[in-house]
C-alpha cells in the first residue's frame, strides 16, 4: 500500500499550534483552515474549531467523544461515521426559533458561533436518568410497544403515550415559526451525476467534455468524495488534489453545474428528481435575501449514480460505546480534518481495506495498539506494516465486548484459539466491508441484488437512461471509480448524440480490496447493536426469529430495524445477516426491504418554500376590492378569492346590526354585490346547445335567444354537482355561470363531455371568469340605478327587458358590457358583466347612481340570509350528497332527453320516498336562534342514530321577518309542513322545537323580481 | 413523473389530473341501460399492465388525455388527445 504525503492547508505561513483545548488535533495535515479558528458550543461548553470542520470532527478535536443518548436504552453514544449515514451524532443544532433536532453532527458544517444540544438525555449527557431504561432491558425488547402497552386501552392516551413520548423522544423542535426563507428552483440537464467523489468526478468530466449539459450534485461543501478522507494518488498526484483539478476543469465548463452542499434525495419517474441545496446552513444566518435552503426538482435525460458506499459495522458486544467508529470515519477524521480521534487506536478488519488505517493513524501521530482480522490468513504485507509500527496482530480473532462507562477504555479480544484478552485503547475502528448505496436506484421500486464478490446488494436492473458506477455499483477500488464513471459519463453523452471525447487513462496506487465479512461475532459480551439509531440489538433480532417474525417485512417492522430517521444505512444488512444465519438460508433469499425518499431527512420547510402563511397561495382579488378595502369592509375567504362579507358603517359595532341594515337596504331601496367570483364559460359553436343539453338535467331547448335558465348539472352517478345560469346571447353563443367553489371543476367536466364523451359536436368553450366583472344590482330602484349606468338607448324597461332577460349592452360610453336579468335574492335585480379591467370603475359608477336611491354595498354575508329567506340551495345543500329531488327541483328534471346523471338518479335509494327533503323551518318561540347543524328528532323521541330524521343545512336571523329561519333536509319534508320537531344540537346545547313550512320565507308567489 | 402533452410537449404531472380508465364507453341516449350505466360509473378493473386512462391538462393547454402507462413500472408508452381517440373510436363502432 503506497503512503504519500498531501499537501495539505498550506494557507498558513508558519506552522500554527493547535486551538487552544484542541488536544486532539494533528499538528499539520488536513483539509482544513488553521488560519481560521471558529467559536462554537456543546451543551453550553466552548471550544474552538477551524473552517473546514463538520461538528463532528470538531468535538473529537476537543476530546468530546460522548455526544448522545439512545433512543430506547439511553445508552451513551458517540460518533460512528463521518457522513450522512450517522446513526449515533444525532444533536439539536442552533437555538431559538432556529432550533433545528435531529440534525448529523457528522454532516453540520462548522461555523463560527455554532450553538448545539444533546439531546434524549436528562438531566444531563452525563448522567442521564433514563439511563435504567438499559436494566430493564429485557422489558424493552423487539415488540415491547405491542406487548406492554395493550392494556388497559384507556391508559394509552393518557399514561403510556406521554410517558414514551418523554423517554424515547428525539430532539426538540423549535416553538417559534421558522425565521428563514426557503426557495424552490427547477433544472433540467442532459446528464445527471450524482455524487462528486472519484467516479462521479470522472463521469462529470467524460459527460462535460463531449459538451452534454450536466449538473453535478454532491452532499458535500467540497467534492472529491473518499478522495478527501483517504491518502490515495491518481497520476503522480494526492487524490484530493486531483478531486480539486478534476472540479476545476468542471467549473470552466460553461454547460456543466455543480451543485454541492446538495443531497439528491429522491429519485421519480420519467428522470425527475429532488434535490436540496443546503445554501445558508454553513452559516449562522442566511445572508440578506439568501434562503436557507433550496429544493431542486431536476428533470434529467440521463442519470450516473454515483454515490459511493457505506461501511458496515461489526456487531459484538458494546459496539456501540464512543470511540468505536467504523475504519473509514477514523481515516477521514485523520487525513481531512487533522483529527486524533484517540490516541490509542485498536483497528478490528474483515478484509484488507481497513488495514489501511494503520499507516494513517502512524502517519498522524496516533498508535496502533492492535489489529484483529477475523480471517485467520492475512498477507504477510499488512501484518509487516502494522508490526513495524508496533502494532499486535491478532488473526483469526475478534472483539468481544468493550469497557469503559462514557468512553470507550479498552476491548475485550477473542483469539483463534478462544483465548481472550483485554487491550486498552480509546477508539476502536471497525472494517467490516463496504456497502453500496443502493437507497436511490430503489426508490422506483427497483430490487436490489445480492454480489457475492462484495457480499453486499448492488443496484439491480435500473431503469433505462440510468447508470450506476463506482463504489455505488458495487465496484469498490479507486481503479474501478475513475474508469467506470468516465465511461457512464462518455457513454450517456453518446447515447444523447453529443461527440465522444478523449478519454483519460489514470493511474492510481495499487489497492486490495480482499474482504471475508463477518456478519457478528460467535460470542458477544453485551448487548451487540445492529440498528444504532433505533437501539436493536442481535438479541431482537433472534428474539423476532424465535416469535415468528421471520420474513424480512416483518423483522423490520417487530423490531423497527432500520426504521429510525437514518433509514438503517448502517444496520440493515446486519439485521439481514442475522436473520439469514437463524433460518439456515442465504442472505439473498432472505431478500431486503427496499428504500424510499427522502435519502436523509429534509426539512418540511424546503417542501413548503415561499408557500407558507398568507402565501400558502394565491390570493384572488374581486374587482372592487380597492373600493370594498377603502370602505373598511370585512372579507372572508372562499376558496382562493377575497370576498367582502359586509361593510359596516359608522355606529355598527356588531357584524348582525351590519348584516341586517344591509338586507333591509336592498330589499326597500337598492344594493350592489360584487359576484364576479361566480365561474364565467363562454360557450360558442354549431352544437353548443346540443353540448348545454347533455351536460344539464333540466331542458334548454326552448330557451330563445335573450333570455337566460337555471341551470342544474349532475354528476353521472345522479348527484347534483353544481347549478348556475345559462344565457343564450345568440343562436349559438351561450354563457354560463357555474358557483364560486365548483367553477373549475365545472369548467374540466364541460371540457370532459365534449372532447370525451361527445367529441363531434362543434363547440369550443373557454373560461371568461378572469375577464368579466360581475355585479348584481338589487332591489326595488334597481332599475333606476342602472339607466344612469348604462348607455342611453337601450331599453331595460320591464316590457322590454323582463325577468330573466339578458342582453349585450354598453356602458360608460361605449364599452361593450352584459346584462343579465337575474335574481338570487328574490328582489327586481340585474347582473351586469364589464370587462374585468373597467370593473372598479363600473362599481363606482354604481354605487354613484344608486346614491339618490340611498344604495348600499352588500357582501357575501347578506348575500346568503336573502337566498336562505329565498330557500334557494347554495353550497350547503349542494354537498355531493344531494339528488336535484332531494333539495326540491325534481320537478324541472327533462324528461326527454340524455343527459348526464339521468339513469343513475333513479336508483331506489335515490327515489326513495322516505329521503330527507329540502324544506323551510321556524323556531316554534320566535325568539330562539337556529344552529346549521342541528339534527331534526320526532318530538319526545330520544337522541339516536335510529331516530334521526334529516339536518338543518343552512340558517340566518332574517331581519325581513324578525325572527331566526332555516332551511334542512328532513325525511318527507314538503308533506309535513306545519308539522312541529326538535332540532337537537348537542355540540352547541341546543334542543329547540321547530315547525316545517315552506323553504321560501319572503315573496313566495314571486312578484318582486318580476316587477 | 413526467407526461408529454400531445399539445404542449413534456410536463410535470403536477399540471394534469387524473380521471381513470379510458377504455369505458358511456352507454349513451335513450335506450341505455341502467345495469350498463351503473358498470360505466361504477366497476373498474385494477390492471397490473398496460393501462390506458385519462388525464386532463388543466394547468396547460385544458385538452383530456388518454395515456397509456404500465401500472407496474409508470411507462408512459403513448398520449393521445381524448377527442381523437374518442372520435376514432366512434368512427369504428360506425364501422
Amino acid at each position: 500500500m503506497t503512503t504519500i504525503t498531501l499537501r495539505r492547508s498550506e494557507a498558513g505561513t508558519a506552522a500554527v499550534s493547535p486551538g487552544r483545548n484542541q488536544a486532539f488535533r494533528t499538528a499539520t495535515g488536513g483539509l482544513i483552515n488553521r488560519q481560521r479558528p471558529l467559536d462554537f458550543s456543546f451543551d453550553g461548553v466552548r471550544h474552538l474549531g477551524f473552517e473546514g470542520d463538520t461538528l463532528a470532527s470538531a468535538l473529537l478535536a476537543n476530546g468530546v467523544r460522548l455526544v448522545g443518548r439512545s433512543f430506547k436504552y439511553h445508552r451513551p453514544r458517540g460518533i460512528l461515521s463521518a457522513g450522512s449515514e450517522e446513526p449515533n451524532a444525532i444533536v439539536e443544532l442552533r437555538t431559538g426559533a432556529r432550533r433545528e433536532p435531529n440534525t448529523r453532527a457528522t454532516v453540520a458544517e462548522l461555523y463560527d458561533g455554532l450553538e448545539a444540544q444533546s439531546q434524549n438525555r436528562w438531566p444531563s449527557l452525563k448522567y442521564d436518568a433514563l439511563a435504567v431504561n438499559a436494566f430493564a432491558a429485557p422489558v424493552f425488547a423487539a415488540g415491547f410497544y405491542y406487548k406492554t402497552f395493550m392494556w388497559p386501552a384507556a391508559f394509552w392516551e393518557k399514561f403510556y403515550e406521554p410517558m414514551i413520548r418523554r423517554a424515547a423522544g428525539l430532539g426538540r423542535a423549535a416553538n417559534a415559526p421558522d425565521p428563514d426563507t426557503y426557495d424552490k428552483a427547477h433544472a433540467f440537464c442532459d446528464v445527471l451525476v450524482i455524487g462528486g467523489g472519484p467516479a462521479g468526478l470522472s463521469a462529470a468530466l467524460a459527460a462535460g467534455r463531449s459538451g452534454a449539459r450536466v449538473i453535478l450534485v454532491d452532499e458535500d461543501h467540497q467534492l472529491g468524495g473518499r478522495l478527501l478522507s483517504e491518502r490515495r494518488e491518481i497520476d503522480f498526484r494526492s487524490g484530493a488534489d486531483w478531486a480539486q483539478e478534476a472540479v476545476a476543469e468542471l467549473e470552466s465548463m460553461s454547460e456543466v453545474r455543480i451543485l454541492s452542499r446538495t443531497t439528491l434525495f429522491g429519485v421519480y419517474d420519467h428522470g425527475a428528481y429532488g434535490a436540496v441545496e443546503r445554501v445558508s446552513d454553513h452559516l449562522a444566518v442566511p445572508s440578506a435575501h439568501a434562503p436557507r435552503q433550496r429544493l431542486w426538482r431536476i428533470t434529467a435525460k440521463h442519470a450516473v449514480l454515483a454515490a459511493g458506499a457505506i461501511e458496515r459495522p461489526h456487531i459484538f458486544g458494546g459496539n456501540d460505546r464512543p470511540g468505536v467508529m467504523l475504519a473509514g470515519a477514523v481515516r477521514a477524521y485523520l487525513n481531512r480534518f487533522g483529527v486524533l480521534p484517540g490516541r490509542r487506536v485498536a483497528i478490528f478488519t474483515s478484509g484488507d481495506d481497513g488495514w489501511r488505517t494503520v499507516a494513517d493513524v502512524a502517519a498522524a501521530g496516533g498508535q496502533v495498539v492492535a489489529v484483529i482480522d477475523s480471517r485467520s490468513s492475512v498477507s504477510p504485507n499488512l501484518r509487516r506494516e502494522a508490526e513495524a509500527v508496533g502494532a499486535r496482530v491478532i488473526a483469526g480473532g475478534y472483539v468481544s465486548g468493550t469497557k469503559g462507562h462514557l468512553a470507550l477504555k479498552a476491548i475485550d479480544v477473542v483469539d483463534t484459539y478462544g483465548s481472550s484478552e483485554t487491550i486498552a485503547c480509546d477508539c476502536l475502528a471497525m472494517a467490516n466491508g463496504w456497502n453500496p448505496i443502493v437507497h436511490l436506484d430503489s426508490h422506483l421500486s427497483r430490487r436490489p441484488v445480492w454480489n457475492e464478490v462484495i457480499q453486499a446488494f448492488v443496484p439491480g436492473a435500473l431503469p433505462s437512461g440510468m447508470a450506476a458506477v463506482g463504489a455505488s455499483a458495487g465496484r469498490l477500488t479507486l481503479a474501478e471509480c475513475l474508469k467506470t464513471g468516465a465511461q457512464a459519463g462518455a457513454e450517456a453523452a453518446l447515447a444523447l448524440g453529443f461527440a465522444a471525447a478523449a478519454r483519460d487513462t489514470l493511474k492510481t496506487d495499487p489497492e486490495g480490496i480482499a474482504h471475508t465479512p463477518l456478519w457478528r461475532v460467535a460470542k458477544p459480551k453485551g448487548k451487540a447493536f445492529v440498528d444504532f439509531q433505533n437501539d436493536v440489538a442481535a438479541s431482537d433480532v433472534e428474539l423476532a426469529h424465535r416469535e415468528g417474525f421471520r420474513a424480512i417485512e416483518h423483522l423490520k417492522r417487530y423490531t423497527t430495524l432500520g426504521m429510525a430517521t437514518d433509514q438503517g444505512k448502517t444496520s440493515n444488512l446486519a439485521g439481514l445477516s442475522i436473520m439469514a444465519e437463524l433460518t439456515g438460508q442465504a442472505i439473498p433469499s432472505v431478500g431486503t426491504t427496499v428504500f424510499r425518499p427522502p435519502f436523509t431527512p429534509v426539512a418540511i420547510g424546503a417542501f413548503a418554500g415561499h408557500h407558507r402563511g398568507k402565501e400558502f397561495r394565491a390570493t384572488r382579488h374581486v374587482p372592487s376590492h380597492a373600493w370594498c378595502e377603502e370602505q373598511g369592509a370585512v372579507f372572508v375567504e372562499t376558496g382562493l378569492w377575497l370576498r367582502p362579507a359586509y361593510f359596516p358603517v359608522a355606529g355598527e359595532n356588531d357584524w348582525m346590526q351590519t348584516v341586517n341594515r344591509e338586507v333591509n337596504t336592498v330589499r326597500s331601496k337598492v344594493g350592489v354585490c360584487d359576484v364576479t367570483t361566480l365561474g364565467k364559460i363562454d360557450i360558442q359553436g354549431r352544437d353548443a346547445l346540443a353540448l348545454i343539453e347533455r351536460a344539464c338535467a333540466n331542458p334548454f331547448g326552448t330557451l330563445a335567444v335573450g333570455k337566460a335558465r337555471y341551470a342544474v348539472l349532475l354528476r353521472e352517478d345522479g348527484f347534483v354537482m353544481d347549478d348556475g345560469t345559462i344565457a343564450r346571447m345568440s343562436d349559438t353563443h351561450f354563457v354560463m355561470t357555474a358557483s364560486t367553489a365548483n367553477a373549475a371543476k365545472v369548467m374540466q367536466h364541460l371540457e370532459f363531455c365534449h372532447q370525451w364523451l361527445w367529441p363531434d359536436l362543434d363547440v369550443q368553450m373557454v373560461s371568461i371568469s378572469e375577464q368579466w366583472a360581475q355585479y348584481a344590482v338589487a332591489g326595488p330602484h334597481a332599475r333606476d340605478t342602472l339607466r344612469d349606468v348604462i348607455d342611453p338607448g337601450f331599453d331595460i324597461g320591464n316590457e322590454a327587458f323582463p325577468f330573466l332577460a339578458c342582453a349585450d349592452v354598453t356602458v360608460g360610453g361605449g364599452i361593450p358590457a352584459r346584462l343579465f336579468r337575474i335574481s338570487f335574492s328574490g328582489e327586481l335585480a340585474y347582473e351586469l358583466a364589464v370587462p374585468a379591467a373597467y370593473g372598479d370603475a363600473a362599481w363606482r359608477a354604481i354605487m354613484q347612481a344608486g346614491s339618490q336611491y340611498g344604495i348600499t354595498a352588500y357582501g357575501s354575508e347578506a348575500l346568503s340570509v336573502m337566498r336562505i329567506e329565498k330557500g334557494h340551495a347554495a353550497g350547503a345543500e349542494i354537498n355531493g350528497q344531494t339528488t336535484a329531488r332531494d333539495i326540491g327541483l325534481g320537478g324541472m328534471l327533462a324528461k326527454k332527453k340524455d343527459y348526464v346523471g339521468r339513469l343513475l338518479k333513479e336508483r331506489p335509494a335515490l327515489t326513495d320516498p322516505d329521503r330527507p327533503i329540502l324544506v323551510g323551518f321556524h323556531p316554534v318561540d320566535p325568539a330562539q336562534r337556529l344552529r346549521a347543524g342541528a339534527r331534526f328528532l320526532a318530538v319526545g323521541a330520544s337522541p339516536s342514530l335510529e331516530a334521526d330524521e334529516g339536518y338543518m343545512t343552512s340558517v340566518a336571523y332574517s331581519p325581513s321577518l324578525g325572527h331566526w329561519i332555516g332551511i334542512g333536509l328532513i325525511r318527507r319534508g314538503p308533506k309535513r309542513h306545519g308539522e312541529r320537531v326538535r332540532a337537537y344540537d348537542p355540540v352547541r346545547s341546543a334542543d329547540i322545537e321547530v315547525e316545517i313550512c315552506s323553504p321560501v320565507f319572503v315573496d313566495p308567489k314571486e312578484e318582486k323580481l318580476r316587477v | 413523473m413526467r407526461i408529454r402533452c400531445s399539445h404542449c410537449g413534456e410536463r410535470d404531472n403536477g399540471e394534469f389530473s387524473y380521471l381513470g380508465d379510458a377504455t369505458l364507453a358511456r352507454p349513451d341516449g335513450m335506450e341505455a341501460d341502467a345495469a350498463a350505466m351503473y358498470d360505466y360509473v361504477y366497476l373498474r378493473d385494477n390492471l397490473a399492465g398496460e393501462h390506458r386512462e385519462l388525464w386532463y391538462h388543466g394547468a396547460g393547454c385544458r385538452a383530456w388525455l388518454v395515456v397509456t402507462r404500465d401500472t407496474r413500472t409508470h411507462t408512459i408508452s403513448d398520449v393521445s388527445p381524448a377527442r381523437d381517440v374518442a372520435r376514432t373510436r366512434r368512427t369504428g363502432e360506425a364501422a
